[in-house]
């Protein structure tokens, strides 16, 4: 059995309306504690208002090597993104 | 006798100072990185609480010094922390087990302080209440984890438990200030406090599987600032130094 403790995935909403962002990593005993490891390393300076942790062995993530198949594709299709339109002031971050 | 509110500062105040100043020697030592920065955190909350209740305490009447004077220069005597703020870290079992006993106190106390009759006092204590309120989940999960832990945890944190136990006893007990500051409706008795102190104190230590010791003497002369362990000059010397090599230097 490994002496360290699991790593966690630290997710942290600045303000409210706006998603969680992630921050970085931490190791914890248990969900609890990574939220109170959280707090310390990563909202010392006001930075947040909620917290999410995760169990970095719970994430599943794509494979660098399939960067082609899955990303390339979507370069040359340029009316998929919404850029023609004037986004008014009192819509908020977007 | 002297101003009881210009000794209650100081006595709140040094308390932080001490507290904060042991936390500190921590710094880069901590056995997790996390950990290391959350004591830091603890102690830096401690050190701004010190700045309050020294800055009030120097300002009363009568007694025109900053919070780093009376930081700095004054000596082991004039000091009124409680003997178990005192007490070195040891091990960091040691070192929480002693957070969590007096972060239980320092809660219920500026929990009650919110209604002083002194408007300075509430001010402080609502601020500092909501630190404190942190210190302790932090803490009492701490000795719950490490309590009920391995067999070596749990010896450390009995172990912990029944060489600070004795000093427990000065937090709870009453002086001559101490009915003062009640008379004047200041602050709590601390007596006052004693059986919600008690009460949560055996919750969670029951939580971590230790066993609170039976018939200790209490210690006593921190608060009152006759009877420092020997532990406070090495702290103090630590802390002063650099003011008492070079008088009033500044950053």
């Amino acid at each position: 059995m490994s002496n360290e403790w699991p790593l966690w995935e630290i997710f942290i909403r600045g303000q409210h309306g706006v998603s969680h962002r992630h921050v970085g990593s931490l190791h914890a005993a248990d969900a609890e504690a990574a939220i109170r490891n959280a707090r310390d390393v990563y909202t010392r300076r006001n930075e947040g208002v909620s917290i999410w942790v995760v169990e970095a062995a719970a994430i599943s993530a794509s494979s660098p090597g399939n960067k082609g198949p899955l990303y390339d594709p979507s370069n040359s299709k340029v009316y998929r993104h919404p850029s023609f339109y004037d986004i008014p002031d009192d819509a908020g971050a977007m | 006798m002297t101003d009881p509110i210009k000794q209650f500062a100081l006595r709140m105040g040094d308390n932080a100072l001490i507290l904060g100043q042991r936390l500190g020697e921590w710094c880069g030592h901590a056995p997790a990185l996390e950990e290391d920065i959350a004591l830091a955190n603890i102690s830096l909350d401690l050190i701004g609480q010190t700045q309050l209740w020294l800055g009030f305490a120097g300002q009363l009447e009568g007694y025109e010094k900053t919070a780093d004077d009376l930081a700095f220069h004054r000596e082991v005597y004039d000091f009124h922390n409680l003997l178990l703020l005192e007490q070195p870290n040891r091990d960091f079992g040691h070192t929480m087990m002693r957070q969590y006993l007096f972060d239980t106190f320092h809660f219920l106390q500026l929990t009650a302080l919110q209604t002083s009759s002194e408007q300075r006092v509430c001010d402080i204590a609502a601020k500092a209440v909501k630190e404190v309120s942190y210190h302790l989940e932090r803490s009492s999960e701490t000795v719950i984890a490490l309590g009920d832990g391995t067999e070596e945890s749990h010896a450390r944190m009995q172990s912990a438990l029944d060489r600070l136990w004795p000093f427990v006893g000065e937090m709870l007990t009453d002086d001559a200030i101490d009915q003062a500051v009640a008379n004047a409706r200041i602050g709590p008795r601390p007596s006052e406090l004693k059986q919600d102190y008690i009460k949560s104190i055996e919750q969670v230590l029951e939580q971590a599987t230790l066993r609170i010791p039976e018939n200790n003497p209490a210690q006593k002369g921190g608060k009152s600032g006759t009877m420092h362990s020997e532990h406070l000059g090495h702290l103090l010397a630590q802390m002063q130094y650099l003011q008492r090599a070079y008088p009033d230097a500044r950053w």
